[in-house]
C-alpha cells in the first residue's frame, strides 16, 4: 500500500504545485462560459419549470469541467512521463498495476473534483442553487470523473506524441461533452438526435448529477447510476489489463 | 549458488530486427561484471528486459531467484537499475525525489539512508534544489542515488559514465567499487573499457544480439591479445638478425618485439649490448581489454566463444 500511497501523493503534488494551471485557469474559462451563456440566453430559455436557465446551466458546467480536467490529469501526466522518460521509475518499482491504476485514477478524481467545488462555490455568491439530493450528485461526480481518469490512463499511455493527445481531447472528449446535454436538456432536441444522445455515456454523468441539484432529470437517475457504474468497471478493467499488457510502456 | 542474473535463451525482435538471439548468461552474486559491446548490439534491451522495461519474445530472466514476469514485484526489490538516459522528475527536488522512489518500493520513513546515499554521492549541497536546476553529473549521482534507495543486492548501471566528466567518473566508480565490497552484485555496460578491465572480474561481450565472448577479464585479455610486447627505438636504428623473428612491426624507427615472458628481455638487452646497439626508447606493451574488443568486435565471433 505504501506504493500506492506514494504515486497518489506524487501525482497529487504534480498538479498541486502548478495550480494556477491545473484548477484556477479550468475554473476561470468554466466561469465565462457561464457569463456568456447566461447572458445571452437568459431571457429565451426556461429548461425546466422555476429553474433559470443559469442555474440549470451550472450544474452542467461543473460536470463538464470535472470530466475535462480528470481526463487532462491522467493523460497528461503520463504522456509528459512517457515523453521526458521518467516513467521508468515507476515502471522499474514493484507497485502493482492495480496500485498504479488507483493512483492515477484518485488524483484524477481529486482534480475534477476541486475544479468541480471551486466552480461551484463561486456561483454560490451569485446564484441561489437548490441541491436537493447531494448524495445523487457526489456519487456522479465521483464515477464520471473515475471514468475519465481511467480514459485520460488509457489516452495517454496509446498516445506516442502530445498532438495525438489532443486528437483524443478535441474530437472524442470535447464532442461528447457539448454534446451530452451541458446546455440544454435532450428534450428539446429533435427526436434522432435525442436517440443518438443515449449513446452518449457522458449525457448519463450530467443527467444525473443534475437530478442531484433539481431532483428533475430527462431519465431515471438509477438507469443513469447504472449505465455509469458498468461504464467504469468496464473501463477500469480495460486499463488495468492495458497497463499490465505492458503496451506501449514496455516495448 | 543461486545466481543473482540467470538468463535463459533470451530472444527479442524489434520488428525484423532480432535484437536478442538466445541470449544465455549466468551473473554470480557478489560478482562485478561487464557487458560490452558495440552500439546496437542488444546490451541495453538485455538490461530492460532485465528490469522488466521490456519484455522478451521467449526466454526467462530470474533476479535472485525470482522470475522478472511472473514474481516481478520480488525481483524488481532485489534489483536496482540506472538508466543510460538522463531522465528527471522537474517537479521534485532531490531529497523528494528519493523518499518517493522510496516510497515506490514500500519503503516508509527513509529518511536516514537517503541522507547517507546523498552524502555518499556528495549531493548534500543540492539535497534541497529542484531536479531541473542540476547539472548533468549531479542528475547522474541522483540516478545513482535513486536505483539505491531500497538497497538492493544487485545493481545495473547502464553506462554510468557517459558524458560524466574525469572527476565524477573517478568518484562514481570509487562508490561503485566501495558497493561491491560491501557484497552487492554489480553489472555495468560502458564504452571505458579501460574501466571495465580495471574494475570487473568477468566480462560478456555482445555483438548483433549474441554472446560472442564470456570470460574473466584476465583470461580474455590472455586468450585473446597477442601477448606482451616491447617497443624500443636504437642507435644505429638496425635491429640485430637474432631478433629479427621476434619483430612484429616497425614505425617510425620504433621496434616491437613479441616477448612471451619476461625473462626474454634480459636475452633482447644482452644481444643488444653485444651488438652496441643503444636503447634510446623503450615500453613495455600488454595487451588491454581494447584490443581483445577490436579483435573479437572484427572477427565474426561465434568460433572464439
Amino acid at each position: 500500500m505504501t506504493g500506492f500511497f506514494t504515486l497518489l501523493h506524487k501525482e497529487l503534488l504534480r498538479f498541486w504545485k502548478v495550480g494556477f494551471q491545473t484548477i484556477i485557469a479550468p475554473m476561470v474559462s468554466t466561469l465565462l462560459y457561464l457569463l456568456v451563456f447566461f447572458h445571452v440566453l437568459e431571457t429565451r430559455t426556461e429548461v425546466y419549470p422555476e429553474v433559470a436557465y443559469a442555474v440549470f446551466l451550472i450544474p452542467g458546467l461543473i460536470m463538464m469541467a470535472v470530466i475535462q480536467n480528470a481526463f487532462a490529469n491522467s493523460s497528461s501526466s503520463i504522456i509528459q512521463s512517457k515523453i521526458s522518460g521518467n516513467i521508468v521509475f515507476v515502471l522499474l518499482s514493484p507497485m502493482t498495476y492495480r496500485a498504479i491504476f488507483f493512483a492515477y485514477i484518485l488524483a484524477a478524481i481529486a482534480r475534477g473534483l476541486l475544479v468541480g467545488l471551486g466552480v461551484y462555490l463561486v456561483t454560490l455568491i451569485f446564484f441561489d442553487i437548490p441541491l436537493l439530493l447531494p448524495l445523487w450528485a457526489i456519487s456522479f461526480v465521483i464515477l464520471g470523473s473515475a471514468i475519465l481518469g481511467a480514459l485520460g490512463l488509457i489516452a495517454g499511455i496509446l498516445a506516442d506524441k502530445f498532438d495525438q493527445l489532443a486528437a483524443f481531447q478535441n474530437f472524442i472528449i470535447l464532442p461528447l461533452t457539448f454534446l451530452s446535454g451541458v446546455f440544454y436538456t435532450i428534450h428539446s432536441l429533435p427526436s434522432s438526435w435525442q436517440y443518438l444522445s443515449h449513446f452518449n455515456p457522458f449525457f448519463y454523468m450530467i443527467d444525473g448529477f443534475r437530478y442531484g441539484f433539481f431532483g428533475i432529470s430527462d431519465i431515471s437517475p438509477y438507469i443513469s447510476l447504472l449505465i455509469v457504474s458498468v461504464s467504469l468497471v468496464v473501463i477500469s478493467l480495460l486499463t488495468i489489463k492495458l497497463l499490465r499488457s505492458g503496451y506501449k510502456l514496455r516495448q | 549458488m543461486l545466481p543473482a542474473i540467470e538468463i535463459i535463451r533470451v530472444c527479442k525482435n524489434f520488428g525484423g530486427i532480432r535484437a536478442l538471439v538466445d541470449v544465455d548468461l549466468e551473473i554470480h552474486p557478489g560478482e562485478f561484471f561487464a557487458l560490452l559491446g558495440p552500439n546496437g548490439a542488444g546490451k541495453t534491451t538485455l538490461i530492460n528486459i532485465i528490469a522488466g522495461l521490456s519484455l522478451a519474445h521467449s526466454g526467462s530472466v530470474n533476479v535472485m531467484g525470482y522470475n522478472v514476469t511472473t514474481q516481478y514485484q520480488q525481483a524488481r526489490r532485489n534489483l536496482g537499475i540506472v538508466p543510460q538516459e538522463l531522465v528527471f522528475d522537474p517537479f521534485f527536488s532531490v531529497r523528494e525525489v528519493l523518499l518517493i522512489q522510496s516510497g515506490y518500493y514500500g519503503i516508509k520513513h527513509n529518511n536516514r539512508w537517503v541522507d547517507e546515499i546523498i552524502e555518499r554521492l556528495d549531493l548534500a549541497g543540492k539535497a534541497n534544489a529542484n531536479m531541473r536546476s542540476l547539472s548533468g553529473g549531479m542528475k547522474r549521482r541522483v540516478l545513482v542515488a535513486q536505483a539505491l534507495v531500497h538497497k538492493p543486492p544487485v545493481i545495473i548501471l547502464d553506462e554510468p559514465t557517459a558524458g560524466v566528466d574525469v572527476e565524477l567518473r573517478q568518484t562514481l566508480w570509487e562508490f561503485i567499487k566501495q558497493l561491491n565490497q560491501d557484497g552487492h552484485t554489480i553489472v555495468l555496460t560502458t564504452h571505458y573499457l579501460e574501466e571495465a578491465e580495471t574494475l570487473c572480474s568477468r566480462v560478456a561481450m555482445l555483438k548483433e544480439g549474441k554472446i560472442i565472448a564470456l570470460d574473466s577479464t584476465q583470461n580474455l585479455i590472455g586468450k585473446l591479445a597477442s601477448g606482451n610486447s616491447v617497443k624500443i627505438r636504437l642507435l644505429p636504428d638496425r635491429l640485430p638478425p637474432v631478433l629479427q623473428p621476434l619483430q612484429k612491426s616497425c614505425s617510425n624507427g620504433l621496434y616491437e618485439l613479441r616477448i612471451d615472458s619476461y625473462a626474454q628481455i634480459e636475452f633482447i638487452l644482452s644481444t643488444l649490448r653485444a651488438g652496441n646497439t643503444q636503447i634510446q626508447e623503450m615500453y613495455l606493451q600488454q595487451p588491454d581489454l581494447e584490443d581483445a574488443f577490436v579483435s573479437l568486435i572484427r572477427n565474426s565471433g561465434n568460433k572464439l566463444q
